[in-house]
């Protein structure tokens, strides 16, 4: 066991025997393999539990909305950052919050691997290398090269905010190009552009896992579940879809962190990254708006300057 | 009852030409006032749009816009007051960003440029009311009919 692991089990330990906390909300070991489950720990004796590993891969901030009273959260650098954003949209209470900062190496992107092996047995993690045991095959493999999509683009892998550290801190990984993911993809033509939405909406099922799996989701009652207007019919369209995405990472511009939870979640390897990033560079070149950074600078959306860009007018 | 009303099943007498059905998002206190003084001036302008009057261009919901396409409008135009006019004094400059981020997602997703539209228009443009939508309809006519990218085959499963 590493130290990251016995420090957060024994912060946690200490703040719920001094009663600082209701609960500490942290990662423990899933039922499958390469898979971390949230965990919500509520009595000293149980802050075994804990772990911390590359397969901790939910934003807990995500459970933090829905978990009542003053609790703990271990928390990586978008989780802190989506833990800013719904401090932000009066979500959470600071002083309800204590934030266990840990810096993250990234996670892992079971899909890359599974794409290889087939379904995973068994596998184990040992100094940046794992060893999977596959349906189809066993194989090792470099973390590097199977590090989700989101951390290998990653400015902020240390928390933004914290209560306190545990471990050491991540150095930022230099990037040549900011949204070089979403520049290839602009300089495509409309068609092909077209033609890639389309085959990825073709994919989606509409079963929500994204939406559930992301942190600035919490509304009590989210569009595609309402009945008057009836935005969404129940049936699986790819138009419907798209309208779908669209919606929602309209809801998202400026608010979202980054984490790529919601990809992680889709279990059908929709690319929704792609309109989340989309959105997030353009927030960032028209409104030089960042979210989650800074618990001082208000949200893109939530305010104007009187020369913002016009671009989108129609040509008279 | 903005969903009745974005309903654009208005039937058309039969012709082969293309008549694009245009769902024009106008706030009440300059577009709309725009359109009525384009109208009492007896101003002529192609009548593609189907309006649906809103409070305030800030009253928008990015959702009215996909909507309007999904159920299988060709075109879409957005107007409200021009920045600094809003009669709820920021309502517009609030929507400005909302309207920015939708232009650039639909054309990311592949929606040809052309076929969502916004622009402002005060109550005392009758005629500039009219020259938008003329262009506009040219635009979309040129365009063709609504290209599915959101059209859902079965919208009316929608029609609630
Ligand atoms: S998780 Fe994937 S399949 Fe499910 S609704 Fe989201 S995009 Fe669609
Ligand atoms: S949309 Fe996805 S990447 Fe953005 S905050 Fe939500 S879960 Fe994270
Ligand atoms: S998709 Fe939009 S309406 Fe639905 S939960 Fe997310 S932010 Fe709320």
């Amino acid at each position: 066991m590493n130290s990251i692991i016995s420090d957060i089990r024994e912060t946690a330990r200490q703040l719920l025997a001094d009663g600082k906390v209701d609960v500490v909300i942290g990662y423990e070991k899933g039922s499958l393999p390469l898979k971390a489950t949230p965990c919500f720990v509520r009595s000293p004796q149980d802050a075994d539990k804990l772990i911390w590993d590359e397969t901790c891969e939910n934003n807990l901030a995500a459970f933090a909305t829905k978990t009542a009273g003053k609790k703990a959260i271990v928390a990586k650098g978008c989780d802190s950052r989506a833990l800013v954003v719904l401090m932000q949209e009066n979500q959470l209470v600071k002083d309800d919050l204590y934030v266990i900062g840990v810096s993250c190496q990234g996670v892992i992107d079971k899909k890359k691997i599974e794409a290889e092996t087939g379904e995973i047995l068994e596998a184990i993690i040992a100094e940046g290398k794992l060893s999977v045991k596959g349906i189809a095959c066993d194989k090792e493999f470099n973390f590097i090269d199977v590090k989700d999509a989101t951390c290998q683009t990653c400015r902020y892998p240390n928390p933004v905010i914290e209560d306190i550290h545990i471990g050491g801190s991540v150095e930022v990984p230099q990037q040549t190009v900011a949204f070089a993911d979403v520049i290839e993809m602009e300089n495509r033509t409309d068609s092909e552009r077209q033609a890639y939405f389309q085959e990825q909406m073709k994919k989606c099922i509409r079963c929500y896992a994204c939406r559930n799996a992301c942190p600035m989701c919490y509304c009590s009652e989210c569009f595609v579940d309402c009945n008057s207007p009836k935005w969404l019919t129940g049936g699986v369209d790819r138009a419907e879809n798209l309208l779908f995405q669209a919606g929602r990472v309209l809801h998202l511009a400026g608010r979202c962190v980054d984490c790529g939870a919601c990809s992680r979640a889709c279990p059908q390897g929709v690319d929704i990254r792609a309109l989340n990033r989309k959105l997030t560079k353009d927030v960032s070149e028209m409104y030089h708006h960042e979210a989650g950074i800074s618990e001082e600078v208000k949200p893109a959306l939530n305010v104007y300057s009187a020369d913002d860009p016009e671009a989108f007018l129609v040509k008279e | 009852m903005i969903m009745a009303e974005s309903q654009v099943n208005v039937s058309q007498p039969e012709t082969n030409e293309f008549k694009p059905k245009i769902a024009a998002f106008l706030c009440n206190w300059c577009s709309y006032a725009g359109a009525d003084l384009a109208g009492v001036g007896r101003i002529q302008y192609p009548a593609s749009i189907r309006t649906i009057r809103v409070p305030c261009s800030g009253r928008i919901n990015p959702l009215y816009v996909l909507k309007a396409m999904a159920n299988g409008a060709d075109g879409v135009l957005v107007s409200g007051c021009h920045p600094g006019d809003c009669h709820y004094i920021s309502g517009n400059y609030v929507a400005r960003r909302k309207f920015a981020l939708i232009q650039s997602l639909l054309k990311h997703v592949g929606l040809e440029e052309g076929r969502v539209n916004f622009s402002w228009v005060s109550a005392a443009e009758g005629g500039r009311f009219a020259e938008v939508v003329k262009g506009v309809t040219e635009r979309v006519t040129a365009l063709g009919p609504n290209n599915g990218v959101f059209k859902v085959a079965d919208g009316g499963g929608t029609d609630e």
